[in-house]
């Protein structure tokens, strides 16, 4: 089933960052001034130069850290489950079967296996992996981690998922064809994800939401609409209109790195 | 510039080297050993022989063989009570050592107040703790454990609190991130992530009860209960039986070997589906 979605803009909000700052050590500001409303269905990049506070940001949205100025607001309060994080890194635990592993936000919620079998099941079969249900991580390729990975993020079909430059250690063609499974997962389920990249390309074709930041203080320059309507394919990657975001995108990040040095 | 072409044949003499080496390496790794202990048994006997040393002083290989063979029921007897002090010492040392070693990491407080007398247990000779023990523990049996268990525990804690601090950043994140509470993250993250660790300490600790175990009974003396291996070397030593003392003494490095391999294959079983040392390596 495909979840209409409604322009940005129009949506019902998830979530509101309102002037967040974090300054760690009283000296080192990691992020200034940033805000943010997340609205439900966004997909939403942050990109930006190393070291300009995209992590930060999201380990401020995912409670992690707390911010030393503004406030971090979820609509309707936040509830557990309401959160699906990917890492960098697969992050699996290796002593546990790719099942185990997916089943494990439901497990610290006190669920047992059988009572979630189905959701679980369901999730593998949307990356792709329900054959590879009792294998251990370390029998899988890399691709294959990641997957288990995002698989894990929405099992529990959380309000929002963060994704912190989760393909940059991946090959080119393997991380193409992450993208397109990651935007026809997005179109499965609706789900509402903020992902940090620093490749203009992986923004321009995945996002409707482009916050470009720079570094030293970590903040945001500048935020793009990329209106190109989803489901989006390989054919977007070659379309004039694709080129002319990630030049608009790639002069952003410019202007970025230039305030910033 | 060379070409690509003359390059191959090396590669290929260089890929028959690596074979031959690792060929080398898989029938050596049993045949050499074997053959230098059938040369050091032959040497032993020669020098034995053709200097007339008497059998009071040092035994022919032979000799050690029948008496072990002839005294078996006392020796055999005497490596179960070792055995049986040893594999107590072990289990109280896993217990202790894993129970101080989640205390730890569960209560910095707990920690910082008990980490140092740890290692002040540890660093000092249990040779010169034993006889104190014997003195204040009426018990002989508990007296042999508890020295035994002061020898074994450290590697088990030190290695389990190790493992317990190890767990991936990321994980842990994740864990907070869907609010997993203490005995979750314990159950669940710590502890597994520690299993690799705590086996690489209770091998260490295996060999280590065993030593504890006979320094112990070496302190102890009889004073009434069973003799194990130790109390059988002094007692043989002191009617200048030789040839029982070496008997004796293979049979403790023969248990130790066990022991050690024995923990070995658990923890190969244990980890084999999941850790990196347990995988099998190509070539
Ligand atoms: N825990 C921390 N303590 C001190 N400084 C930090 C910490 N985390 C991040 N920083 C600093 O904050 C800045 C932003 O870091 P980060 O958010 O990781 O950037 P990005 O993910 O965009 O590369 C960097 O200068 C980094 O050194
Ligand atoms: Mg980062």
């Amino acid at each position: 089933m495909t979840v209409a979605i409604a322009p940005t803009g129009q949506r019902p909000e998830v979530l509101r960052m309102q002037a967040v700052g974090k300054t760690f050590g009283g000296t080192v500001e990691a992020l200034r001034d940033m805000s943010l409303t997340v609205g439900q269905g966004d997909f939403i990049s942050l990109l930006g130069p190393s070291g300009c506070g995209k992590s930060t940001a999201l380990r401020l949205i995912a409670d992690l850290i707390r911010p030393t100025a503004g406030a971090i607001r979820w609509a309707g309060g936040q509830n557990p489950g309401d959160l699906g994080v990917v890492f960098q890194e697969p992050t699996l635990m290796p002593w546990a079967t790719v099942a185990q592993n997916v089943w494990l936000p439901f497990r610290l919620r006190g669920k047992s296996f059988p009572a979630v079998r189905d959701e679980v099941r369901a999730a593998l079969r949307l990356v792709g992996l329900e054959a590879f249900h009792d294998s251990y991580p370390r029998e899988l390729s890399g691709g294959m981690k990641m997957r288990v990975s995002i698989a894990r993020a929405m099992v529990t079909r959380p309000r929002l998922i963060l994704m912190d430059e989760p393909f940059a250690a991946l090959d080119e063609i393997t991380r193409f064809k992450l993208n397109n499974d990651l935007l026809t997962l997005k179109q499965r389920i609706g789900c509402t994800v903020i992902f940090v990249t620093h490749s203009v390309f992986e923004s321009v074709f995945l996002s409707d939401r482009i916050v470009v930041m720079a570094a030293r203080p970590g903040r945001v320059i500048r935020e793009l609409a990329v209106d190109a309507p989803y489901p989006r394919d390989d054919a977007f990657r070659t379309s004039s209109e694709y080129a002319a975001h990630c030049r608009a995108a790639t002069a952003a990040l410019h202007t970025a790195m230039g305030e910033a040095a | 510039m060379t070409s690509a072409e003359p390059a191959l044949p090396q590669i290929d003499a260089e890929e028959r080297a690596r074979r031959k080496a690792a060929r080398f390496e898989r029938i050596g790794k049993w045949t050499l050993p074997v053959i230098a202990l059938a040369l050091g048994l032959l040497l032993w006997d020669r020098i034995v022989v053709w200097n007339q040393i008497p059998h009071y002083i040092l035994p022919r290989p032979g000799l050690v063989l029948e008496t072990l063979i002839e005294d078996w029921a006392i020796l055999f007897e005497a490596l179960l009570v070792t055995l049986q002090i040893t594999l107590m010492a072990l289990a109280v040392a896993v217990l202790g050592g894993v129970g101080l070693a989640v205390l730890f990491t569960q209560s910095r407080l707990i920690e910082m107040s008990f980490y140092p007398y740890a290692v002040i247990l540890q660093v000092t000779p249990i040779v010169a703790i034993a006889p104190l023990i014997f003195i204040y523990v009426d018990n002989r049996l508990a007296g042999l454990l508890l020295c035994a268990w002061l020898v074994a525990f450290f590697p088990v804690l030190s290695n389990t609190t190790l493992g317990l601090n190890s767990a991936d950043h990321n994980l842990r994140d994740l864990f907070r991130i869907y609010g997993a509470t203490r005995w979750q993250k314990l159950r669940y993250l710590q502890l597994p992530s520690a299993l690799p660790y705590f086996l690489g300490g209770l091998r260490i600790a295996g060999g280590l009860s065993l030593i504890g175990a006979v320094v112990a009974e070496y302190v102890a003396g009889t004073g009434g209960l069973k003799s194990g291996l130790a109390f059988r070397i002094l007692e043989a030593g002191y009617r200048l039986n030789i040839p029982r003392m070496f008997a004796a003494l293979i049979l403790i490095a023969v248990t130790g070997v066990v022991i050690f391999a024995g923990l070995s294959f658990l923890s190969h079983m244990l980890l084999r589906k999941w850790h990196e040392s347990a995988l099998k390596r190509e070539g």
